[in-house]
């Protein structure tokens, strides 16, 4: 074993029913380096920390930590904590009705005649506090401290449990730039401490800010582990999107843009919803596609859903077809045309228990109002219609549409927008978790429904497939939208400079 | 092999996965405990120009319990929560209705005023404390057993306000009749109120896309709103049905003693209403439903009742044996007792493959 | 420092608690106002309070216990009756000592937190049903010992139910007579409940884990507390605590019937939200609950004094009152929310 790594996994593989979340994956932790975990969704970064934590057990591999001859195998959090990994993840795992000190200090309180010792208690935890420069009194209840704060204190309770390696699982997505900042000062003397940390997140300023090396993984495998100092921006994002960058320039779909009369569909203006995404402004016309990219986090589904009204967008207008609609919930942005696929279709897509008709017909009957039921033969109709447009596989109509597989779900949630014949379709993420046919017919699909005059958004982690499907995208970064790329253009360098942004006036 | 699996698994579905099996199984077991026990169970006699037996004597005493589970039922499916505030509801909907016939006395001979103003305005009561458990629930976001606690206890009080504390008697004929017999009807009129009842909300679901929505509301609230269902208002308009149908089961049961005595009508019934949900098969985290196996789940319960009181139990000390089955059902269906059962089908079935494999 | 821990003191938990001791101070100083020569302002009829909730008090700690850690439980009142029942049947029919007696109530209290706490925590079931079936089934069980009220007889229970402890103070009557205030020895025992529980829960590691628990859960596993045990354990102490209130129940009805204690959960529960409880769980302290107990009291003797309100008066208040309070902590948490987004 090479000195000075703390941290040793070696050929990590973990397999799901049906998936392989991590196949003979590496990584290594020095001391006193913080190390940026990176990839897209479904890359495995967090099956890798799950692994490491012991919120999983893993089929094959090994973990050496300094220090232990032994491998060893956690079972739990608190085994991980024992061996000296501590995780403070993004939703803050302390409790809010505790007091500072407490939070600090539960389940291991100092104690005198078998009491609790409030006062060496909040002593112990103003010095500690006081050490890692955290302003804030022991006393405080933790839910009146900002979530900035409370990430800090969770980093001072893992420090002081003596931890070897400190896990920051996406800690930043919450914080403003000032709270970030305080955020890395505390990294950083951490780091001057000999603390090995995982830094895992999407935000690549603050990548390159911090950090010292990289790990990158994508569909479970390890891409490579770079030096920060040596992998450019472009490069770092077309090792997560996967395309080596030298490739890039050679790929250039030929797809045919077939030129429409200019008919705006939907026109955003000035649209923003507080804590998520600034204002924009956003206009998509009749028989287009248009992308919406930006690495996870920054924004783009929030963006759709405050068109949609599924978070009510605070400012701003929105016309549909040149008229302004006022859009409060999802029901009045049905009434103007829209439809809307959820980026989670397990949490906010189907209705499990539900027959695959009556998930196809939900959409239709919502709109048509409580006293204008379909009939049963319209409803049959309608989900035969959409299951043989769709080639939808399912033993009947009335199956259970959670015992389909992902794919067929989710065509299942496209007919149920079909169905309610929308202009304008949001489809987020809709090829994720799903098979290779069933991808390739979604991106025909949504060629089709264009050509057929809807406007049609598409939301996806894999630039390549935006490209085949799309004619014009825009990429956000931190909740803005920092630019469109449309014709010529339209290429994965130039979107990937973009996505990464900074960088192209350096070079 | 995996298809073998997948085939084996779909077969034990359809054999016992139908949402009515269960509950008829139960109610099928009773009966046959109550023909052991009592052999002329089944026997129905006409005595006085009435039906009479045990049979029917069942089916009528089911019928508040029926009328009531139907809103339970609702309530359950829409909010993963119950109403326990069923019966004294059903105590204020019989202490208006006697309070307005009798005009404010303790006993009358004569309506005072129409019996029809005395149920509906009885009715708009008890939806008002419907839509009272409806507010806290659906727009405060209060667990339902908690909302619904308020008026469980205060709801009795209240009732015992209308009628200042006595027991109300209208000893007027016409109102007996709905607790009693209609002319010379030879089935009692109870009967009646829980078939239409049945009826009227098995239409107003199937007619409005209301049972679509509730179901999709109980089973996933984030994605209903986003297909453009208001979900609390769904909620909210369940738990005013439930009021209405307590309403309603509060006459019959005041009709039959032909008084309002707040202490008594509909006692402990919200107990029976939710182990009918329970045992029609409905989970009580709400969902999917079924309203026929509520219905069962009711007659089940009420001939269960009959059959303790056969086997010489008192009233009193029936909810000793309803309140282990209710903790019957829910260990049945809760997650960590069907993980375990399934944990120890996967062994079983792992060890059979491995055997087949060991055999290849 | 100081300036940090007065800030402290006006959370909104704070704010619930000080409404709830200002409601009390001012029901009950009207009290004395209006109903002066009914002796509402003698020490007396302040120290009646206690003598008449004694075994509530005790039932609404361990309420409050249950509560903090975001369960509930509606069993209480069932097994306070069922108790009171088995108390008297054994003195009385059996012929058993009372200190048997207290031995089968404790034990009657802590079967059922155990029954009840382990369907809760190891087979995640909602506290609500498990609790509304365990009051079905107390309720029952009380019926099946005797559906008849038995009155206790027995020499040593009932020297312990009359025995008066004489207070330094007291009033003067008319003749000029000196009469000292008095309170019976359940007072005592549940105010020692009530300290006792209250250093549990701020000194001791249980009692931070339970408020641990009712914050937020999943942390609380996350910062390996061992969640199930600890909930499991509060369930078995709720228990022990109805038992031992449903004998101080006991000692001051010196009967068991059927119906008796009915709605006593109700009491328990509004007592511990009036008292500043969160019904979401994490928050919430026995002197709060107390004043809660305090509250109930007053409502139910403003009622008897005015004379004219029938009892049920006194439900209906106390219904309302654990509405408004349900309310405002809805609102309270909504608040919250929306500041937490800012």
């Amino acid at each position: 074993m090479e000195k000075n790594i703390v941290l040793f996994m070696k050929n990590i593989s973990k397999e799901f029913p049906g998936v392989r979340a991590l196949s003979h994956v590496d990584f290594k932790l020095r001391k006193g380096e913080i190390h940026a975990l990176m990839g897209e969704n479904g890359a495995g970064k967090s099956t890798l920390i799950k692994v490491l934590t012991g919120v999983y057990e893993f089929e094959s591999g090994d973990i050496h930590m300094d220090g232990c001859k032994e491998k060893i195998i956690n079972h739990s959090p608190q085994d991980a904590q024992k061996n000296g990994i501590s995780t403070v993840y993004q939703e803050v795992n302390l409790c809010p009705n505790l007091t500072v000190a407490e939070n600090l200090f539960i389940g291991r309180e100092p104690r005198k005649y078998g009491m609790i010792d409030w006062k060496t208690m909040n002593k112990k935890s103003e010095e500690l506090l006081k050490d890692l420069d955290i302003d804030v009194s022991p006393m405080r209840m933790l839910e009146e401290c900002s979530l900035a704060i409370q990430q800090m204190i969770a980093i001072a309770r893992a420090v002081d449990m003596k931890c070897k390696v400190l896990i920051l699982d996406e800690p930043t997505s919450s914080l403003d730039e000032e709270e970030v900042g305080k955020l890395f000062v505390l990294m950083r003397r951490l780091k001057s401490e000999g603390v090995g940390i995982i830094f895992v997140t999407h935000f690549l300023e603050q990548v390159y800010e911090v950090c010292d090396r990289i790990t990158v993984l994508r569909n479970g495998e390890l891409v490579g582990e770079f030096e920060v100092s040596k992998l450019p921006r472009v490069m770092l994002v077309a090792k997560m999107m996967g395309k080596d960058f030298d490739d890039l320039a050679d790929i250039k779909s030929d797809r045919k843009i077939k030129q429409q009369a200019v008919e705006p569909v939907i026109e955003a203006e000035g649209v923003s919803h507080r804590g998520t995404i600034k204002p924009f402004d956003f206009t998509i016309n009749k028989g287009e596609v248009v992308g919406l990219t930006g690495l996870l986090g920054s924004g783009r589904s929030e963006l759709v859903r405050a068109i949609y009204g599924a978070d009510k967008a605070e400012t701003g207008t929105v016309k549909v077809l040149g008229k302004e609609v006022k859009i409060n919930t999802p029901l009045d942005a049905m009434k103007a045309g829209m439809a809307y696929l959820p980026e989670d279709r397990k949490r906010d897509g189907i209705l499990s228990d539900l027959s695959v008709r009556e998930n196809i017909i939900i959409a239709m009957q919502a709109k048509r109002g409580l006293f204008k039921p379909m009939s049963r033969k319209e409803m049959e109709e309608a989900a035969d219609q959409f299951i043989d447009i769709l080639q939808i596989k399912t033993a009947s109509r009335e199956t259970p549409i959670k015992s389909l597989s992902g794919g067929n779900q989710q065509k299942v949630i496209i007919g149920r927008w079909l169905l309610t014949n929308p202009q304008y379709l949001i489809l987020d993420e809709p090829t994720r978790g799903i098979d290779i046919g069933t991808k390739t017919e979604i991106q025909k699909l949504v060629l089709k429904l264009a050509d057929e005059g809807k406007a049609v958004t598409f939301i996806s982690s894999e630039v390549e497939e935006m490209l085949r499907t799309c004619s014009r995208m825009a990429v956000l970064r931190d909740g803005k939208k920092v630019g469109e790329i449309t014709g010529e253009d339209l290429t994965q360098e130039k979107i990937m400079e973009t996505i990464a942004g900074g960088d192209r006036a350096d070079e | 092999m995996n298809k073998q699996v997948e085939k084996t698994k779909f077969d034990m579905r359809k054999a016992t996965g139908h949402q009515l099996f269960m509950p008829i199984i139960c109610l099928i077991v009773v009966l046959l405990i109550n023909v052991l026990e009592t052999p002329d169970f089944f026997k129905i006699s006409m005595n006085n120009g009435v039906l009479y037996g045990y049979l029917v004597d069942v089916v009528n005493r089911a019928s508040e319990l029926v009328i009531v589970a139907i809103g339970m039922t609702l309530v359950t499916a829409a909010s993963g929560g119950q109403d326990i505030s069923v019966g004294a509801t059903m105590a204020v909907a019989g202490a208006v209705c006697c309070q307005i016939l009798s005009g404010g006395q303790v006993t009358t001979n004569e309506f005072m005023n129409p019996m029809w103003i005395a149920i509906i305005v009885a009715i708009v009561c008890a939806a008002f404390c419907g839509a009272f458990n409806g507010f806290l629930v659906a727009r405060l976001n209060i667990q339902p057993m908690v909302a619904t606690l308020i008026l469980f206890t205060a709801g009795r009080g209240i009732a015992q306000l209308v009628t200042k504390g006595q027991i109300t008697y209208v000893r007027v004929e016409t109102y007996k009749v709905m607790g009693g017999y209609i002319g010379s009807c030879p089935i009692p009129t109870p009967i009646f109120f829980a078939i239409a009842a049945v009826i009227i909300v098995y239409l107003v679901l199937k007619k409005t896309a209301l049972g679509l929505y509730i179901e999709s509301v109980g089973i996933n609230g984030s994605a209903s709103r986003l297909v453009g269902l208001n979900s609390s208002m769904i909620k909210f308009l369940t738990y005013v049905i439930c009021g209405i149908l307590a309403g309603v089961a509060g006459i019959v049961a005041s009709s039959r003693i032909y008084s309002a005595d707040a202490n008594n009508i509909g006692l402990n019934l919200e107990m029976d209403a939710i182990l009918a949900v329970a045992l029609g098969g409905n989970l009580l985290s709400g969902g999917k439903f079924s309203l026929m196996g509520s219905v069962i789940g009711a007659y089940t319960i009420q001939a269960l009742t009959t059959t303790l009181y056969a086997m010489n139990v008192s009233a009193d000390q029936l909810p000793v044996y309803k309140a282990i089955v209710v903790i019957f059902i829910v260990v049945l269906q809760s997650p960590v007792f069907k993980k375990y059962v399934k944990g120890l089908k996967i062994k079983r079935q792992t060890a059979k493959s491995q055997a087949v494999e060991g055999g290849n | 420092m100081e300036k940090i821990k007065t800030k402290n003191k006006l959370g909104s938990n704070t704010f619930l608690l000080m409404i709830t001791i200002v409601l009390f101070a001012v029901m009950y100083i009207a009290g004395m106002i209006i109903f002066n020569d009914s002796g509402f302002a003698k020490p007396q009829m302040f120290l009646n309070l206690f003598i008449s909730n004694a075994g509530l008090i005790v039932i609404a700690c361990g309420m409050t216990i249950v509560m903090i850690t975001g369960g509930i439980d509606i069993s209480v009142g069932s097994v306070t009756a069922l108790v009171c029942m088995s108390a008297a049947y054994a003195m009385e029919e059996k012929g058993m000592s009372a200190w048997a007696a207290v031995g089968i109530s404790l034990i009657i209290g802590i079967l059922f937190g155990m029954v009840q706490g382990y369907l809760v925590t190891y087979l995640e079931i909602q506290p609500f049903i498990v609790t509304l079936a365990g009051m079905f089934f107390g309720r029952g069980l009380t019926a099946v010992i005797s559906t008849n009220m038995i009155a206790v007889k027995n020499e040593l229970f009932l020297k312990w139910a009359n025995y008066k402890i004489y207070l330094p103070f007291g009033t003067v009557n008319k003749k000029g007579v000196f009469i000292p205030a008095y309170i019976y020895p359940t007072v005592i025992i549940a105010l020692v409940v009530v300290v006792a529980v209250t250093i549990m829960l701020k000194y001791s590691k249980f009692g931070r884990k339970l408020y641990a628990i009712g914050g937020n859960q999943q942390s609380a596993i996350m910062m390996g507390l061992n969640v199930k045990r600890t909930k499991m354990q509060a369930y078995v102490l709720n228990g022990f605590l109805a038992g031992l209130g449903g004998f101080l129940f006991c000692l001051n009805s010196c009967a068991g019937f059927v119906e008796q204690a009915k709605g006593l959960e109700m009491d328990a529960i509004s007592s511990a939200v009036i008292g500043g409880t969160l019904l979401s769980g994490g928050v919430g302290t026995v002197v709060g609950t107390l004043f809660g107990v305090l509250i109930k009291g007053t409502i139910s003797s403003l009622i008897t004094t005015q004379g004219t309100l029938s009892s049920w008066w006194v439900r209906i208040t106390l219904s309302a009152l654990l509405c408004f309070f349900i309310v405002l902590q809805a609102l309270i948490a909504s608040t919250k929310k929306k500041n937490q987004v800012k």
